[in-house]
Parts: structure tokens; C-alpha cells; sequence
């Protein structure tokens, strides 16, 4: 009995490494659960969608491509161990993710340290990939975000007055805001009041109420969907009738339901936000794009989807390039990726390893859907 | 000032729920000397079972008046026997062990149904369906009063009438405080004190259940962890007011829910924690049974 089980564990290893041979691990991080569960969700639907397309081709360097996810459940400190886990257990010869700026810069500095190439399909933080030459991102920064969205205002809308409510304990929320204030000021307007919460918070009448009395003729929230939701809602109930405005945070399926008053999306009906792409492009590549995630996934991709499917097929390709799956060749051949056709726009990575990209400012129309208003260009 | 109005209404509704959840911990309190720690997971349950309530019965598609009351009786009923459950299950094997035996039970409970929920229901967060429809009771352009906050004070100010009146007029209220006095007495005049206990948890896991029904309606996003906070600062609350006086409770839930808003509104959010924890500190050192709280020592 025992050899037999000798054989039998024998033969099973040796099934084990003849299989592993033939298989590119890559690793994933993201929340799959949590507070912003639908930008893990998102990313990592893409992500598939890339992966199977590109495994029915005949996968990656004659080897089928296995992507090996973790949830870090929307906490930088998960975020942390699981990148951890991906390189000392998984052996990934490259990471993908994270999608919020302060679990990316969790995530990145374990990334660095291992010389394994991190992506990041939609962290717009500058300090992201100022962690090493590791880390890259497929998107733009909060800078221009920050930058396009006070244009916008000041512009576009004709607005004078504006308030701030941001998220004080995440850097994304912090970095826009800061951007956001500075151009806004820089062009004339006013900043009537700066307001923080924290994300989990359920409450944010004190702050809106003392937002209310200086009048801003918009207020704009670098959040993330949850508490816009939430806060739109709010606001509503304090009877402010200024326009909200914020950035790629906000881009989820479930914003319009948690911002319901009596319809869903009402509370951020002809409000603005910031984003990388806008599913009503006529673009046949996104179209395209958008018929076959539909098919596949029964709703239309929202950005993180698109950005999870373009970080996927970016990484194939300088892994193609490279002809190699050593971390710092593939790292070089990142660097070099030049006019990639994207979904969400070509990318060209720069030489602070961001993507130079536009974005498109989006309106929120009745029932929640969006609109598309204009593209900014870098 | 007319700013503070409005802070005052958003702190007075934010109140009424921390009173509400607090005045579970006090009758607990009151009757055995356990902080129940769970209580504030039976507050998130009572929002879950409102939510799938609501939903399974179509109630959450075409909102009545009718169709909230009945959620949030449901809410109540199956909170109170859940509060039995928890009772009979895990403290009253424990009932003549050391206080704090049943005090690290009570921390094991609340663990479970915290990570048990997550299991269950999922970590990532439902939002509660707008089971009444948002209007404005009355409006001038620095004034709103919304009939969501009018409505959660309603509702608690009723039911902790009902509770007054349930523990000062009735039998089983007077068997309360009687296991309250002293639990061997009371046994020896006849009082059936398990029953008393069973029903003292029913009583306080109903108003949590009522607390999570009402949060749900203005903060519609619930999660498993939801209960964690607002049970922690309905603690507070319930020592605040003197831990066991029922009209203490309400107190302290008020003064916590008005102080953590104009914190949040005048100095900054980030203090809202810091300062309300501060308060409890300040007016535990002036008043160490709490601003109602009057028995002193141990009782034996």
C-alpha cells in the first residue's frame, strides 16, 4: 500500500513540473471584495478576457499564459501580502494590478525589491511609479486629472466657486484634490471650503452642511463610488443643489444605484466626472470591444474593465518582444512600448514609465447612464 | 446659527440612533452586568434581514408606509430571537462562571457573527433599497429638515417609550428590575429569571434590529463589519448616560451624536473620533458612574 502511494504521489509531482513547464504564471491583485469590489471585479474580467483570446491564439511564447489572482479585499495591508504571496509562493514572472492608488503603492515596493515588472492598468497617483523602475501604469496622472477637471469647471461650465470634499486617508483622493485646487485658483476661481472624510464613513452631513453655507457653485469629490454615492444622496437630502464633480473614482455599475433617490442616479443627475474612456464613443475598436464584453459578461464595460483588458494585452506584448519571461527584459521591453493600440487609446509609455493618454470628461444623464461631453488631450 | 440649526438636526438624528442601539447594552447591563459585545452585530444583522425582507417580499420594488413598518417588524422579530439564541447558546451555560468568562464569550459571539456574516452575506457592501422616499418637511435656504431624520427619531422616540413603559408598567417589567436588584432574591420570590433574561435579550436585540433598519434608510450601504463602530460608540454612549439607567442611555446617545457632528462641522472630521472619546474621558473623570448613573460600589 504504502509504495503504491509512493508511485502514485511520484507520478502526480512529476505531472505537477512536466505541466508547469508549459504555463507563464502572471499575478493579479486586486479587490475582489470590500469597498470598491467592482474595480477588482472589473479589472480582472478584462484581464480574462485578454488572457483566454490570447491562450485560443497559442498563447505566449509557445507556452499557454495562467493568470494567478488574489483578493486583497480593498486593504492596502492585504494588498501588501498578497503581492508577497504571488512572488515567493506563485514564482509570477510578472504582477498585474492594483487599481487604487494606495494599495498600488502597497503593493509596488515588494514588486521592486524582486525585480519583477508590476502594471498598473488604472492607479493615476504620480507616486506610483516613482517607487522604481519596475513599476509602470497604463494610464494618465492626477495631475492632468486634477488639471482637466478645474479647466473644465472654470471653462467649459463657467463656474467661480468650488468646494472640496476629499477622502483624507487615501492618496489618490489627496493627490487629486491638491491638483484639482491648484489650477482652479491658478485660473482665477475660489476654493470656498475644504472638507475630508474617511472612506467607510457613513455620515456627511456635518461636512456638507458647513459646505452649504459658503455656496459653492460646485463641489468636487476625488472619491471613490461608495461614498459618492453616498454623499450625492446627502447633499441632496441638505437640499444643495450645486453640481458634483470628481474624477475616475466614481466609475462603477454601482454608482447610479447607491446614488438613488427615487430613481436610480438622481442624486448625481448632470453631474461630471473624469475618465479614461466613454462606452458611447462610436471608435469601432471600442464598439467592438464593448459587443464582445457584453456577450461574454451580460453589461457594458466600465473603465476599469477596459483599462484591465489593455494592461493584459500591453504586458503580452513586451513579454512577445522580449522573447523572454526574465524579469528585467521584460521590464526594458515595457519601457519601449510605443503606440500600442489599446482600447482605451494608443499608449506610449514615457520616461517616468507613465502612459501620455486623454481622457474624456462624461456627464451622468437620467437613470444613471452616462454621456459623453469632451476629450481632453495631454 | 442658522448653520448650527442644521448641524443640530443632523447631529439630534445621528443621536437617536446611538441611543437606540445604546439602550440594548444598558437593559443587558442592567439585569446581568455583561456588555454584550455582540449587540452591535445584531444591529447589522437587523439591516440584512430588512434587506432581504424587503426584497423577497417585493417590498423593496414598490415602497409603501406599510411596507417599511412591516420590514421593520420583521427586522425586530428575528433580532429578538436571535438575541435568545445568543443567549441561551453561549451565555447561559456560562451564567455562574467568572464576569469575565461570559465577557470574552461575548467577544467570540460578535467575532462570529461578523466573520459569519462575511461568509454568508459577502464582504462587499448591498445598499439597502429606498424603502421611503426622500422629501422635505420644511425648506428656507439654510434650513432643511428632511423627513428621513424625522423619521428615525419618531420611530426610536416610540419605541423607547414603549420600553419605558414595558419596564416601569408591566409584570415582566418589574421581573425585570427586580433580576436587576438582585437575581437570587428575585429567584426566591418566584421570578423565573431565565425567562426574564431571555426576554431582556429579546427587548434589546429588537432595538438594535429597529437601529439597523433606520441607519439603513438614511446610509443605505450595509456590510458584515457595519456594526463594529456604531456598536462600539453606542458603548460609549451607554456609559456616558450611566451604564444600566434606560434614560441615561438616551442621553448619552444624544450627546455623542450631537458632539461628533459639530466636531465634524466646525473643527474637522478627523477630530470626530478623538473628540467624542475625549468627552467620554472628561465626564467619566467629573462623574465616574455616568451623567445619569447613581449606584455606587458593588452590589453583593
Amino acid at each position: 500500500m504504502r509504495k503504491l502511494l509512493t508511485v502514485a504521489l511520484t507520478v502526480t509531482l512529476l505531472a505537477g513540473c512536466a505541466k508547469e513547464e508549459n504555463v507563464i504564471k502572471i499575478g493579479e491583485y486586486g479587490g475582489l471584495t470590500g469597498s470598491t469590489a467592482t474595480f477588482g471585479i472589473s479589472t480582472k474580467n478584462g484581464i480574462d478576457m485578454a488572457t483566454e483570446e490570447l491562450n485560443a491564439a497559442g498563447g505566449l511564447l509557445n507556452k499557454r499564459v495562467e493568470i494567478i489572482v488574489e483578493d486583497d479585499r480593498c486593504l492596502a495591508e492585504e494588498a501588501a501580502s498578497a503581492v508577497k504571496k504571488l512572488i515567493t509562493q506563485d514564482k509570477v514572472v510578472a504582477m498585474l494590478g492594483e487599481v487604487a492608488s494606495s494599495r498600488s503603492l502597497a503593493g509596488a515596493p515588494i514588486c521592486q525589491e524582486n525585480k519583477i515588472p508590476m502594471i498598473t492598468p488604472s492607479s493615476t497617483n504620480p507616486k506610483v511609479t516613482e517607487v522604481g523602475d519596475y513599476i509602470f501604469r497604463i494610464c494618465f496622472i492626477d495631475p492632468f486629472q486634477g488639471e482637466a477637471m478645474a479647466k473644465f469647471a472654470y471653462n467649459n461650465l463657467g463656474l467661480r466657486k468650488a468646494a472640496i470634499l476629499k477622502d483624507s486617508k487615501n492618496d489618490y483622493s489627496v493627490g487629486l484634490a491638491q491638483f484639482f485646487a491648484e489650477t482652479f485658483k491658478g485660473l482665477g476661481g475660489q476654493i470656498v471650503a475644504e472638507e475630508s472624510y474617511f472612506e467607510g464613513d457613513q455620515d456627511f452631513k456635518a461636512q456638507l452642511t458647513s459646505i452649504k453655507g459658503k455656496k459653492p457653485e460646485t463641489i468636487f469629490i476625488p472619491g471613490y463610488y461608495t461614498e459618492v454615492g453616498l454623499i450625492a444622496r446627502q447633499a441632496r437630502e441638505l437640499g444643495i443643489p450645486a453640481s458634483l464633480m470628481g474624477g475616475d473614482g466614481w466609475d462603477s455599475p454601482k454608482l447610479a444605484e447607491i446614488a438613488t433617490i427615487k430613481k436610480p442616479g438622481d442624486a448625481l443627475k448632470d453631474c461630471y466626472f473624469s475618465n479614461h474612456y466613454a462606452s458611447d464613443d462610436p471608435n469601432p475598436i471600442i464598439q467592438s470591444f464593448i459587443q464582445k464584453y457584453k456577450a461574454k459578461y451580460n453589461e457594458v464595460p466600465d473603465a476599469m474593465a477596459v483599462l484591465g483588458y489593455d494592461v493584459a494585452n500591453i504586458l503580452f506584448d513586451a513579454m512577445k518582444r522580449a522573447g523572454s519571461t526574465e524579469g528585467s527584459k521584460i521590464r526594458d521591453a515595457l519601457a519601449q512600448t510605443t503606440n500600442f493600440p489599446g482600447v482605451a487609446g494608443s499608449t506610449t509609455i514615457d520616461s517616468a514609465r507613465n502612459a501620455r493618454k486623454p481622457l474624456v470628461v462624461l456627464k451622468i444623464a437620467e437613470g444613471g447612464a452616462y454621456q459623453y461631453v469632451a476629450t481632453v488631450n495631454p | 446659527m442658522q448653520e448650527f440649526l442644521q448641524q443640530l438636526v443632523n447631529g439630534i438624528s445621528w443621536g437617536a440612533i446611538y441611543a437606540l442601539i445604546a439602550l440594548g447594552y444598558t437593559m443587558v447591563y442592567g439585569v446581568l452586568q455583561l456588555i454584550n459585545f455582540a449587540h452591535g452585530d445584531v444591529f447589522m444583522l437587523g439591516a440584512f434581514f430588512g434587506y432581504f425582507f424587503s426584497r423577497w417580499t417585493k417590498i423593496a420594488q414598490e415602497p409603501t408606509l406599510f411596507g417599511f413598518f412591516a420590514t421593520l417588524l420583521f427586522a425586530m422579530v428575528a433580532c429578538a430571537l436571535v438575541g435568545m439564541i445568543i443567549e441561551r447558546a453561549a451565555y447561559k451555560p456560562l451564567r455562574l462562571r467568572p464576569r469575565l468568562t461570559v465577557l470574552i464569550t461575548a467577544i467570540g459571539v460578535s467575532l462570529l457573527l461578523e466573520n459569519g456574516g462575511q461568509l454568508i452575506f459577502g464582504a462587499d457592501p448591498k445598499f439597502f433599497p429606498s424603502l421611503v422616499a426622500e422629501t422635505k418637511l420644511y425648506e428656507s435656504p439654510t434650513l432643511v429638515i428632511s423627513n428621513l431624520p424625522m423619521i428615525i427619531l419618531a420611530v426610536s422616540l416610540v419605541l423607547m417609550i414603549l420600553l419605558r413603559f414595558i419596564v416601569m408598567n408591566t409584570k415582566i417589567g418589574k421581573a425585570m428590575r427586580a433580576v436587576a436588584f438582585n437575581r437570587e432574591a428575585a429567584s426566591l420570590m418566584g421570578v423565573n429569571t431565565n425567562n426574564v433574561i431571555s426576554f431582556t435579550f429579546a427587548l434589546g436585540s429588537a432595538l438594535a434590529g429597529a437601529g439597523g433598519i433606520l441607519v439603513a434608510l438614511t446610509y443605505p450601504k450595509i456590510d458584515p463589519l457595519m456594526g463594529l463602530l456604531p456598536g462600539l460608540k453606542a458603548f460609549v454612549a451607554a456609559v456616558l448616560g450611566g451604564i444600566g439607567n434606560i434614560p441615561g442611555a438616551v442621553l448619552g446617545g444624544m450627546i455623542l451624536g450631537v458632539s461628533e457632528t459639530m466636531v465634524a462641522g466646525y473643527i474637522s472630521s478627523t477630530f470626530r473620533d478623538a473628540i467624542a472619546f475625549a468627552l467620554l474621558v472628561v465626564i467619566l473623570l467629573v462623574k465616574p458612574t455616568g451623567l445619569l448613573g447613581s449606584r455606587v460600589g458593588e452590589k453583593v
